[in-house]
């Protein structure tokens, strides 16, 4: 699955994607300026409720997201204990926690298109200064295309690699795949030149 | 193989890279002795610059990385979404387009020549020195650190980021034989 907004729609999803940016914006300036764990526990608590209030899918996705942060906030527990005390490292550790999983939140709710429409939005006064804002746009949808083509050539590649040896592919399909990558980016702009190119008019 | 360079084609190009560095990102983990799992995923950061150049590369990663805040699960482990801003790795992720910018800067400069040693070093200057320069700072900032500390828990990532430098110097040798016409010193000629 290529996103990360929940496919049901929820409660959260009715609030602008700009309102939620502004939130997480500001709660994660605030956030770092507090030290008392009462008021950090009662910020995590609230956020894990209204994580818990989208359904059990947003918790299994959550859940996911922080797989690969927990080696560093243990690692970052054990540095507390050993050099200053366990307080200190616990009060940092529950600021990340809340703050990840206030952004997660905001993630879950805000389907990629409205967020791609509000960069859009964002950079339009920019034009001005020259920042083609149609050209990103067209960029972002280009890349969303390309990439699961990319990892379904990757998979092939591995496929045949394993096919041909016992050994595992790691690095040496990387020379097969980049050179397939830059063809098909060739075919696309061909494309794209022949539907009016990308120029903004 | 020497098209006319365009917008449309640097458009695609930077696109693609940026959905390369996402596909590396799936490559199997190689564990080292120390532990320390090394993903693809900076290596592609690295290639987009050695190939594309500083300009393209840049772009190419900026791409890739404000698609992934935007909610795509592009990084390593299937991570993504705003939560990277907020996470001890964030200064990483925000140097990864200008580790790009500096490995593009220096393949560029010159002659297209020794492009194995210059890839190689290239990679080193962007994706460790300046990549490093931002994910350090950016980790002591976020665990409460002081820079030095911050350092020793970037150090385990070293030796596995020298050998993207060295792979990034291997491939950007053999795209150069298999597709000169990407690279930026063909622009620059014309």
């Amino acid at each position: 699955m290529l996103s990360l907004a929940l496919p049901t729609r929820t409660w959260a999803h009715r609030i602008p994607a700009g309102l939620k940016l502004l939130v997480l914006l500001a709660l994660s300036t605030w956030l770092f300026t507090i030290e008392d764990p009462g008021i950090l526990l009662s910020c995590l608590l609230a956020v894990g409720l209204m994580t818990a209030l989208l359904g059990r899918a947003a918790l299994k996705q959550s859940w996911r997201q922080f797989k690969p942060l927990w080696s560093m906030l243990a690692l970052l527990l054990i540095f507390h204990a050993l050099i200053e005390d366990l307080a200190t490292g616990m009060i940092i550790c529950l600021k990340i926690v809340t703050l990840v999983q206030f952004a997660n939140l905001v993630t879950m709710t805000t389907p990629l298109g409205s967020m791609i429409a509000l960069v859009e939005r964002l950079l339009g006064p920019l034009k001005a200064l020259g920042v083609p804002a149609r050209v990103i746009a067209l960029a972002m949808g280009l890349v969303i295309r390309f990439t699961p083509t990319l990892m379904q050539k990757t998979a092939q590649l591995q496929d045949a690699w394993r096919a041909r040896s016992k050994r595992r592919p790691y690095w040496r399909i990387i020379v097969p795949l980049t050179i397939a990558a830059i063809d098909d980016a060739e075919q696309v702009a061909d494309a794209i030149r022949a539907r009016g190119g990308a120029r903004d008019r | 193989m020497a098209k006319p360079s365009s917008l449309e084609r640097d458009i695609a190009l930077i696109a693609m890279f940026a959905a390369l560095i996402a596909a590396l990102g799936l490559l199997p983990k190689v564990m080292l002795a120390t532990g320390v799992p090394i993903t693809a995923q900076s290596f592609g950061v690295m290639l987009a610059g050695a190939v594309l150049g500083a300009k393209r590369g840049f772009l190419a990663v900026l791409l890739f990385v404000a698609l992934t805040v935007l909610g795509l699960p592009l990084l390593a482990g299937g991570r993504g979404g705003l939560a990277v801003l907020a996470s001890p790795t964030v200064g990483f992720v925000i140097g990864f387009p200008f580790a790009a910018l500096a490995t593009g800067f220096l393949m560029e400069i010159g002659k297209p020549s020794a492009m194995f040693m210059r890839g190689v070093f290239a990679a080193i200057l962007g994706g460790i020195v300046v990549l490093y320069g931002f994910g350090i700072p950016g980790m002591a900032i976020r665990l409460e650190k002081d820079l030095l500390e911050a350092a020793g828990f970037a150090l385990p990532y070293l030796p596995g980021d020298l050998l993207k430098a060295v792979l990034t110097g291997a491939v950007v040798a053999s795209l150069y034989r298999a597709r000169p016409g990407v690279f930026a010193y063909q622009r620059a000629g014309r």
